[in-house]
């Protein structure tokens, strides 16, 4: 479990420095992500070992994301007279959003080869 | 016997108190969404935040000293998205099979999710500064603060709206979807990771493991494309 926690971390370092040393738009975990996702395709093995401790970690992904949602509602007010804008626009664009992406998605899924897998 | 108000003012110092507080929280919000049947407005995140959101107000405790306790939680976050790469790799057959339809729905859905954002605020006159800070909305937070900066949006802002995004995203997407018929976990778990990043993926592995790791994908792949479509998007409003 601990070695499967180090390589996690180191894939995240490593991420960190090299999005840091070469200023990428990308965040260090997003590039630990690839790293890890190589490695893994690499050694069979490693992908075992990380398995347990990773799927636990996002089993409860949710969980992660409540420090920072307590720390917007200190912040509500800043949003002052443009709140509603800004909600009538992240509400209409988060749905058109959703809706486009999953569209094209199943479009180009059709033309490029069969049918949408259901499962 | 020593006085209440001492022992809370020792736990109040210390991390211990508001990392217990923020686990509690998050059960009690599990247990609530069981009893709703996992109804998509019983979020789990927003339960947890609306509950300690009363807390910390009830005790008059500041953010600062609540996030020394919930700093080991959120530390977590990267850790998580590094681990991404283990459904990404258990679905990687599925995913080789899909690229065409991947790269459609990333770039479909982050185009409109910058587009339309930015129009819909502007018709409702918001100034340009805070279209900077709206622009990179679907984005996860460390990369829409880099690129509401770039803009010259203020980086508390931006986060304060990649969090509203999140949990709107992660609050529609199962009713809307399933309104427009839509059954292909790929697809519906894709269109969320990228509209909603890692809230909405939160959100697409409690409902299925391939939308979950297919949301995996979406939410790393927006990172990238918004970064570079958003200047370009932003600079056609100005």
């Amino acid at each position: 479990m601990i070695r499967a926690l180090a390589l996690i971390l180191l894939c995240q370092l490593a991420g960190e420095t090299v999005a840091r040393g070469l200023s990428l738009p990308v965040p260090g975990p997003v590039l630990g992500m690839v790293l890890l996702l190589g490695l893994m395709t690499a050694f069979e093995t490693l992908a075992q070992q990380v398995k347990p401790v990773g799927e636990g970690i996002l089993a409860h992904l949710s969980l992660l994301f409540v420090p920072a949602g307590v720390g917007v509602v200190g912040h509500l007010g800043t949003l002052g007279p443009q709140a509603l804008g800004l909600g009538v626009a992240i509400l209409v664009s988060t749905a058109l959003a959703i809706a486009a992406g999953a569209l094209a998605f199943t479009l180009v899924a059709r033309w490029t080869g069969g049918v949408g897998e259901d499962a | 016997m020593r006085d209440v108000a001492d022992i809370w003012s020792y736990l109040a110092e210390g991390p211990l108190l508001w990392l217990t507080l923020t686990l509690v929280a998050y059960s009690l919000a599990e247990t609530i969404a069981q009893a709703a049947g996992r109804h998509p407005l019983a979020n789990t995140v927003l339960i947890s935040v609306i509950l300690l959101g009363l807390m910390l107000w009830a005790t008059a405790t500041p953010y600062a000293t609540y996030f020394e306790g919930a700093q080991f939680v959120h530390f977590l976050l990267g850790p998580a998205t590094v681990s991404l790469a283990i459904p990404l790799y258990a679905q990687g057959a599925r995913l080789r099979r899909a690229v065409l339809p991947v790269l459609a729905g990333v770039g479909v859905g982050s185009l409109v999710a910058v587009t339309s954002a930015l129009a819909i605020a502007r018709a409702l006159g918001v100034d340009m500064p805070t279209l900077a800070a709206l622009a990179p909305k679907s984005t996860t937070a460390p990369v829409a603060i880099g690129i509401a900066q770039s803009l010259g949006g203020s980086p508390t802002l931006a986060a304060v709206l990649v969090i509203l995004t999140g949990i709107t995203g992660a609050l529609i997407a199962t009713p809307l979807l399933n309104a427009m018929g839509l059954r292909d976990w790929r697809a519906r778990g894709l269109a969320v990771g990228t509209a909603a990043h890692g809230i909405g993926t939160a959100r697409a592995f409690q409902v299925h493991p391939t939308a979950g790791a297919f949301a995996g994908i979406g939410m790393g792949l927006n990172a990238i494309l918004t970064a570079l479509l958003a200047p370009a998007v932003l600079h056609l409003f100005q």
